[in-house]
C-alpha cells in the first residue's frame, strides 16, 4: 500500500508543479478586477444575476479588459452571501458587485471588513463609504407601462386596467404611482383596478386577483409581484388560450418569453417595464475604470440614465403604441413630463385617472 | 492486523484517489490542477498559494462555520442509523428547529444567558418533536420512518414559514433580528478568526458529538438502541423495549437536527428566514452520518471535510471552473470515501497477487 | 484402480494461519469419497483449491492421473470438476432450463433455444432419476429441486467430478434422502463425488471412504464400511465422544412450569397450539418430540412471551405469567436458548461480551446510574468464556458474527445457563453443530438437570429427545399426543405418535 499510496503522490506533485507554471501575475494585466456575487437563483437565472453580469462582461468587452479580470461565484445558500462578498474582497477585486435586496445585510457587514474595496449593490440601499446603492425610477418605467396598458386597453374597446402589486408599502407603491399616472396620461376615464397579492412568492394568490381584475373587464394587467405575478401571467394564458384576449405587462425584465404558449407560439407578455440591471453595472464599472466611483451614494437609475425602460423588441406592441412610448420617454428624459411616486389608489379598490389625477393635484 | 489503524490509512487513501480524480477532470477541462488544491487549502486555511499569501484564520473560522450544522445533521443520521432507522427527515427538522429558537428570541424575554439558553433548548426539542411523530408511527403502526419523514420535510418547512412570517416584526422573507441575548454571536471567536462569523454554536456541536459518543457507547441506553439497530427481533427477544427504543431514538436524532437549524438561524443569520427550498443540510448529513461510518469521530472528519469541500467550491468558481464542475469533483471524493469497502478489496487483491508472486519466486 | 482426483501434499497459508497442512486425498473413480471435519478444519478451503479459488502454497493436483494447474473456476469446469454450492446460485424468477444454460445458452438463428436444451435436461433428469421438470420456475419448486437443479447444471457442463459442500444442511429428512439416493445413483453411471460435511450418519449411509481432517491437518482416510461413527467421531474431534448421554436417573421435584389448556394462533391466524397442557418438574428433562411445523415455535412463542395466546394460562412456579412481558417472564427466572441464534439468540455485530449481557445490561453490577461498567462486562465475559470453553478469535472482544456456529452457540447456553434460571426452555440445541459441540452442550444441559432446574426441549432430532429427555411428549397438528417415559419408549413408537398414526390415552383434541 505504500508503494501505491508514493505512486499516486509522486504524480500528483507532479500535476501540480506542472499546472503552477501557468497562473499567477493578473494583478499587472488587469486595469480593473471586478467580481460578481450571485444571490441563490444562480448566474443564469434569466433575471437580475444573469443581465447584472453580462453588463460587467459587456463593459470588459468594450474597454478591452482581459475576461481573467472579471468573475463571478453563485451562492447556494444566503449563508454563502457574507463569505462570497469576503472572498471576492480578499482576490483583490477593486469593485464586488451583487444584485438584489437579499444582499443588503451581508453587504453592509462585508463593505464594513473591508473598507479598501469598492462595493456596488443593486436594488436595496446599504449605508457605507466604500458602497454604492443602485436603486431604479420605477415610476418612471411604470409610467410607460400605464401608457402602453391605457393604449392597448382603448384599442381593444376596453375601459379597465389592473394593477397587481406583491405587498403593500413603499416600494411597489412607486410601481404603482407610475402605473396609474400613465394610464391617466392617456384617458383620464380609464378605470383602474388595484390589487396587492399579499406575497412575492405565492403564485396562487396572483392568480386569484388576476381573476378578479379580468372578470371585471381588465385587458391588460401591470404587475409588480415577483413570483405572485406569474400567477397573473398563467391566468392570462389560461384565457388566451380560451380565446379571450387579455394581456400582462411584465416587471423589472423582459417576460415575454414567461407568457409564451409554446403551442400558438404567442406571448401573452405585451411589454415589460425594465430595470436595466445590465445598464447599472456597466455604468458603475466604468466609474470605477475612470477613477470617478464615489462609495457612500445612492445612484438612482432612470430612463435619462437608461437605468429602466422597455424592451428593444416587443412583438405584441403595435407601432403606435411604440411609437407613442418612443415620445414620452424623451419628454420624461427632458423633464417635460415629470411622474411622482405617490401612489393614490387603496388596495382592493377602484379609481378612473381623472379620480387620480384630482387627488394627486391636492 | 490493526483494523482500525487500516480503516484510517483506507479512509486517508480514499481522499487521496478523489482528489486524483478531481485533478484529472480539472486537466480535461481544460483548467490547471492548480486550482484545486489552491481552493481546498484556501478554503480551509486561507493559504493562497497563486497568490502566495499565508494563514489567513477567517477561511479556518468560515471553514468551522460551513461544518457545523452538517456535523449535527451528521450526528442526527448516524444516531438513528445505529438504531436501525432511516432519518431521511433531518431536514425538516432542521427547519424546525430554527424556527422555534427565533420564536423563543423574539417572543419569550428571558434575562442573560437564560434567554439563549431557552432558544437552543426551543430548537432541540422542536427537532425532536418534529423526529417523534415518525418514531411513533412507525412503533405504533409500522408506516415506515422515510415516507413520514419525506412528508414531514414539506411540513415543517411550510409550518416554519407561516410561523416565521407570523412573528411580529416580520416580512415576508425574514423575521425582526433577534435581540443580542438569544444571539450566539461570539464576539471573542470571530475576533479570533479574523471577523469570521464562527460562533457559541460551535460549543453547541463539541457536546453534541460528545453526548453522541457518550449515549452509544457508554450507557446502557446506547447499548439497547444499538441492539435494537443491529437485531430487532433479537432485542425483542431478549426483553428489550423496542418500539419505546425507536421512538426515544427518533426523538434524540431529531433533536440533533433541530440543533444544527439552531446554530444556523442564531449564530450566522440571527433572524428567522422562510425558505422557498430545502438548503439539504439534513441530506448532506445523511452522507456525512454514512461516510463517517456512523461513529463520532468518523462524523466530525466526514462533516468537516464536507465543509472543507463546500468552502473550495466558490474558491474554484471565482478561479474560473463552471460550478458543475466543482460539484462533480466534490461529489468524487465523496464517492471514493464512500467506496472504501471497494479500495479494500482492491487492496486486498494486489497483496494477495503481490504475495503470491513473492511466493512463486521462492518456490522456483 | 484409478484415481479421478489426487490432491497430494496440499499446504495452504493464509498470513498468519495455515489452513491446510501437508494434506492428501485420493478420489478413486466412481466413489463417494466423505471430507469430514470441524467446522473450521479446512474442508472448505481445501474445495476452493481444487476448484481454483485458491492457489496451494504448496503440493500438487492430479485429475485423472494427470498433474494439472487450476488457476481458476474455468479451468476447474473445462477438466470436468463441479461443485453445489451450500448456498444455491440460481435465479428465482428463471426457469429450471434457463438457470441450467445460463453462461453458455445454446443458439438457433441467433435466438437463444430452450426447447432443444430443455429435451437435454429432461433426459439427464431422467438419466439420473432427478425427476426435475425444466420448464418449472425456480421460485415455484422447494429447496431440495433446487439442489436437483444445482446438480443438472454440474451434469449439463459434463462435469464427471462433483463437489457437494455441506449439501444436506439446508434439507428435509425426506429430502435427504432422496439426495442419498440420487448421489448413489451418480456414482453408479459412472460420476465420481466429493462429499463435504460433519454429518457421520450420512457418511455412514453413502460414503466409501472418508477422508478426515482437523485443524487444518490431514489425520487419515478409512474405509467406511470398515469403521464405526465412534471412530470416525473420534478422529474428527481428537478424542474419544459419547453418542449416548451419561446421566443419572432423574429426580423431579416441584412442578415449575404448568402450561394449562393454552391456545394459540399460528401466523396464519388458525389455531397453530391446540387445548395444551403440560407440567415440567425440578430436575428434569422433558422433551418436545414432533415433525416440524406441528405447533412447536408457537408454544415456545407463547411461553417466552413473543406473541399473545388465545386462551390458557401459564404458571411459572405457581405465579401466572401468561400475560407477562418476556422481560418479566425473564426476571421471574426463565432461560430460553432459542431456534433461530441469528435471528433471536445474539445481536451478530456486537462484540461477543455485550451479547453475554443482553438481558441484565440496565441492571448491577453490568449497569451503575445508566452507564455500563466495562470492567464488569469483561470479567462477566472471561469467566464465561472460560467455564464454557466459547472460543473466538479475538476472546470476549470477537464479533459474534465472526465466531462459528458451534461456538455461537456455546455463547447461548453459557448466557442462559449462568443466569441459573429455574426454567430453561431449550429449542433445537444442537441444530447445525459437530459432534463435539452437541456432546458438550447435552452434559450441560444434564448438568443443569442435576442442579434441580426445570428443563423443557424442543427438538426435531429423534436420537437427542430420546438421549437427553426424562420424559417425552409428543406434539401433533398443535395437540399433545401423549407423554412417555423415555426409557420406556423407542424411535418407532415416537414415530407413530408424531405422525398421529398412534394415538395415547389421555391425548388432547382426539377427533
Amino acid at each position: 500500500m505504500n508503494k501505491f499510496m508514493k505512486v499516486g503522490l509522486v504524480s500528483l506533485m507532479a500535476a501540480a508543479t506542472l499546472a503552477g507554471c501557468g497562473s499567477g501575475g493578473d494583478s499587472e494585466k488587469c486595469p480593473v478586477k471586478i467580481g460578481f456575487v450571485t444571490d441563490t437563483g444562480g448566474i443564469d437565472d434569466k433575471s437580475f444575476n444573469q443581465s447584472s453580469y453580462e453588463g460587467i462582461k459587456k463593459f470588459a468587452k468594450d474597454n478591452k479588459i482581459d475576461k481573467s479580470c472579471i468573475s463571478y461565484v453563485e451562492s447556494k445558500s444566503d449563508a454563502d452571501y457574507v463569505p462570497n462578498l469576503s472572498q471576492m474582497a480578499e482576490d483583490g477585486n477593486d469593485l464586488v458587485v451583487a444584485a438584489g435586496y437579499l444582499f443588503d445585510k451581508a453587504m453592509g457587514q462585508v463593505s464594513k471588513d473591508y473598507p479598501d474595496t469598492k462595493f456596488f449593490v443593486i436594488d436595496t440601499v446599504v449605508k457605507g463609504k466604500n458602497v454604492v446603492s443602485g436603486v431604479f425610477a420605477a415610476e418612471e418605467s411604470s409610467y410607460l407601462a400605464g401608457v402602453a396598458a391605457a393604449m392597448q386597453t382603448k384599442a381593444e374597446g376596453g375601459d379597465t386596467v389592473g394593477f397587481i402589486g406583491g405587498m403593500e408599502g413603499d416600494t411597489i407603491g412607486a410601481f404603482q404611482a407610475g402605473f396609474e399616472q400613465g394610464v391617466a396620461s392617456v384617458d383620464p376615464t380609464l378605470k383602474i383596478y388595484v390589487d396587492y397579492a399579499g406575497s412575492f412568492e405565492d403564485a396562487a394568490a396572483g392568480q386569484t386577483v388576476a381573476q378578479k381584475q379580468y372578470n371585471a373587464g381588465a385587458k391588460v394587467i401591470y404587475h409588480a409581484a415577483g413570483n405572485a405575478g406569474n400567477g397573473a401571467i398563467k391566468e392570462a394564458m389560461e384565457r388566451a388560450k380560451n380565446g379571450e384576449k387579455v394581456w400582462v405587462i411584465g416587471v423589472d425584465r423582459d417576460q415575454y418569453k414567461d407568457g409564451l404558449d409554446k403551442d400558438t407560439e404567442k406571448s401573452v407578455i405585451l411589454t415589460s417595464a425594465m430595470k436595466r440591471v445590465d445598464s447599472a453595472t456597466e455604468q458603475i464599472s466604468k466609474s470605477v475604470l475612470d477613477g470617478k466611483f464615489k462609495g457612500g451614494k445612492t445612484k438612482l437609475f432612470n430612463l435619462a440614465n437608461e437605468g429602466v425602460g422597455y424592451p428593444k423588441k416587443n412583438p405584441n406592441l403595435s407601432d403606435d403604441i411604440s411609437s407613442k412610448l418612443d415620445e414620452v420617454v424623451a419628454a420624461i428624459k427632458k423633464g417635460d413630463t415629470k411622474v411622482s411616486t405617490k401612489y393614490i389608489i387603496k388596495n382592493g379598490n377602484m379609481m378612473t385617472g381623472q379620480q387620480v389625477l384630482d387627488e394627486l393635484a391636492k | 492486523m490493526n483494523s482500525k489503524k487500516d480503516t484510517l490509512l483506507i479512509s486517508l487513501l480514499a481522499v487521496f484517489i478523489g482528489i486524483l480524480l478531481g485533478v484529472v477532470i480539472l486537466i480535461a477541462s481544460g483548467h490547471s490542477p492548480m486550482i484545486l488544491f489552491n481552493a481546498l487549502l484556501r478554503g480551509t486555511f486561507g493559504i493562497n498559494l497563486t497568490m502566495g499569501t499565508g494563514l489567513n484564520l477567517r477561511y479556518l473560522g468560515e471553514f468551522i462555520v460551513f461544518s457545523m450544522p452538517i456535523i449535527l445533521t451528521g450526528l442526527s443520521v448516524g444516531f438513528a442509523y445505529r438504531t436501525g432507522l432511516f432519518n431521511i427527515g433531518a431536514e425538516g427538522q432542521v427547519m424546525v428547529g430554527g424556527m422555534a429558537s427565533v420564536v423563543v428570541a423574539i417572543m419569550v424575554p428571558l434575562p442573560g444567558v437564560l434567554h439563549v439558553i431557552a432558544c437552543v433548548a426551543a430548537g432541540a426539542l422542536a427537532g425532536a418533536l418534529w423526529g417523534f411523530i415518525p418514531g411513533l408511527l412507525k412503533s405504533k403502526f409500522n408506516v415506515h420512518e422515510v415516507v413520514v419523514c419525506i412528508m414531514l420535510n414539506y411540513t415543517g418547512m411550510y409550518f416554519s414559514n407561516w410561523v416565521v412570517r407570523a412573528l411580529p416584526g416580520s416580512t415576508e422573507s425574514k423575521t425582526a433580528m433577534i435581540p443580542a441575548s438569544a444571539s450566539l454571536n461570539s464576539d471573542f471567536l470571530s475576533g479570533l478568526t479574523g471577523n469570521s462569523r464562527l460562533n457559541w454554536g460551535i460549543l453547541i456541536v463539541i457536546a453534541s458529538v460528545l453526548l453522541y459518543w457518550f449515549i452509544i457507547e457508554k450507557t446502557s441506553f446506547g447499548y439497547s438502541l444499538r441492539a435494537t439497530g443491529f437485531n430487532k427481533e433479537g432485542a425483542r427477544y431478549a426483553g428489550l423495549k423496542v418500539d419505546r427504543n425507536i421512538i426515544t431514538s427518533m426523538m434524540i436524532s431529531g433533536a440533533f437536527a433541530g440543533l444544527a437549524g439552531t446554530i444556523v438561524a442564531l449564530g450566522v443569520f440571527n433572524q428567522g428566514r422562510t425558505l422557498a427550498a430545502f438548503e439539504n443540510y439534513g441530506f448532506d448529513g445523511i452522507a456525512v452520518g454514512l461516510v463517517g461510518a456512523c461513529n463520532a469521530i468518523g462524523i466530525v472528519l466526514a462533516g468537516l471535510l464536507f465543509g472543507m469541500l463546500k468552502v473550495a467550491q466558490p474558491i474554484m468558481q471565482i478561479a474560473g471552473v463552471p460550478k458543475q464542475i466543482g460539484e462533480i469533483i466534490s461529489s468524487s471524493i465523496v464517492l471514493f470515501v464512500a467506496m472504501q469497502y471497494g479500495i479494500k478489496i482492491i487492496i486486498g487483491r494486489i497483496a494477495k497477487r503481490r504475495l503470491e508472486k513473492k511466493e512463486g519466486s521462492v518456490s522456483q | 484402480m484409478t484415481y479421478a482426483v489426487e490432491m497430494l501434499n496440499i499446504t495452504k497459508d493464509f498470513p498468519g494461519i495455515r489452513a491446510n497442512d501437508n494434506v492428501t486425498v485420493k478420489v478413486e473413480k466412481g466413489t463417494i469419497h466423505a471430507l469430514l471435519g470441524e467446522n473450521g478444519a479446512g474442508k472448505s478451503t481445501l474445495m476452493s483449491i481444487l476448484f481454483g479459488l485458491y492457489q496451494p502454497t504448496s503440493g500438487t493436483i492430479r485429475i485423472n492421473e494427470k498433474e494439472v494447474n487450476i488457476t481458476d473456476p474455468n479451468v476447474a469446469t473445462a477438466l470436468g470438476i463441479g461443485m453445489v454450492h451450500q448456498h444455491f446460485k440460481l435465479i428465482e424468477c428463471f426457469t429450471v432450463t434457463e438457470n441450467i444454460i445460463l453462461g453458455m445458452e445454446p443458439t438457433k438463428h441467433g435466438m437463444v433455444d430452450t426447447k432443444s436444451a430443455a429435451a437435454k435436461i429432461k433426459e439427464l433428469s431422467e438419466l439420473y432419476g432427478l425427476n426435475v421438470e425444466p420448464n418449472s420456475l425456480i421460485s415455484d419448486i422447494s429447496v431440495g429441486m433446487q439442489q436437483r437443479v444445482e446438480i443438472l447444471k454440474m451434469l449439463y457442463r459434463n462435469a464427471d467430478i462433483l463437489i457437494f459442500d455441506e449439501p444436506t444442511a439446508v434439507l428435509t429428512p425426506q429430502e435427504i434422502e432422496d439426495l442419498m439416493e440420487i448421489m448413489k445413483r451418480l456414482v453408479k453411471e459412472g460420476k465420481s463425488i466429493l462429499l463435504i460435511t460433519h454429518k457421520l450418519k450420512e457418511i455412514k449411509a453413502v460414503a466409501d471412504k472418508c477422508s478426515v481432517l482437523r485443524r487444518g491437518k490431514y489425520i487419515g482416510t478409512v474405509d467406511v464400511k470398515d469403521t464405526d461413527e465412534e471412530k470416525m467421531a473420534e478422529m474428527m474431534v481428537g478424542r474419544e465422544v459419547s453418542f449416548t448421554v451419561d446421566k443419572k436417573d432423574a429426580k423431579p421435584g416441584d412442578v415449575v412450569l404448568q402450561i394449562r389448556n393454552l391456545n394459540v394462533k399460528n401466523s396464519k391466524g388458525v389455531l397453530g397450539v391446540k387445548d395444551f397442557s403440560l407440567d415440567v418438574r425440578a430436575g428434569e428433562v422433558v422433551g418436545l418430540a414432533g415433525i416440524d411445523g406441528n405447533g412447536q415455535s408457537e408454544l415456545v412463542f407463547a411461553l417466552t412471551g413473543m406473541s399473545p395466546i388465545e386462551s390458557g394460562q401459564i404458571l411459572l412456579d405457581g405465579e401466572d405469567i401468561t400475560h407477562k412481558s418476556i422481560k418479566e417472564r425473564c426476571n421471574l427466572g426463565m432461560g430460553h436458548i432459542p431456534e433461530d441464534r441469528h435471528k433471536h439468540g445474539l445481536i451478530l455485530d456486537f462484540p461477543l461480551k455485550e451479547n453475554f449481557i443482553i438481558h441484565e445490561y440496565n441492571e448491577a453490577p453490568f449497569c451503575k446510574n445508566m452507564i455500563l461498567q466495562e470492567k464488569e462486562i469483561d470479567k462477566n465475559a472471561e469467566v464465561l468464556i472460560e467455564e464454557f470453553d466459547v472460543r473466538s478469535g479475538e476472546g470476549k472482544d470477537s464479533l459474534t458474527r465472526s465466531m462459528s456456529g458451534g461456538n455461537q452457540q456455546k455463547a447461548i447456553v453459557a448466557r442462559e445457563i449462568h443466569r441459573s434460571p429455574k426454567l430453561l426452555i431449550v429449542v433445537q440445541p444442537t441444530r447445525g453443530l459437530d459432534v463435539g459441540a452437541i456432546e458438550y452442550i447435552h452434559k450441560r444441559i444434564i448438568e443443569e438437570r442435576d442442579k434441580g432446574k426445570a428443563i423443557l426441549m424442543v427438538s426435531l432430532e429423534l436420537d437427542e429427545v430420546l438421549d437427553v429427555s426424562d420424559r417425552i411428549a409428543v406434539i401433533f397438528d398443535g395437540c399433545l399426543n401423549g407423554v412417555m417415559d423415555a426409557k420406556a419408549t423407542n424411535e418407532n413408537e415416537l414415530g407413530l405418535l408424531m405422525s398421529g398414526s398412534l394415538r395415547k390415552d389421555g391425548a388432547a383434541c382426539e377427533q
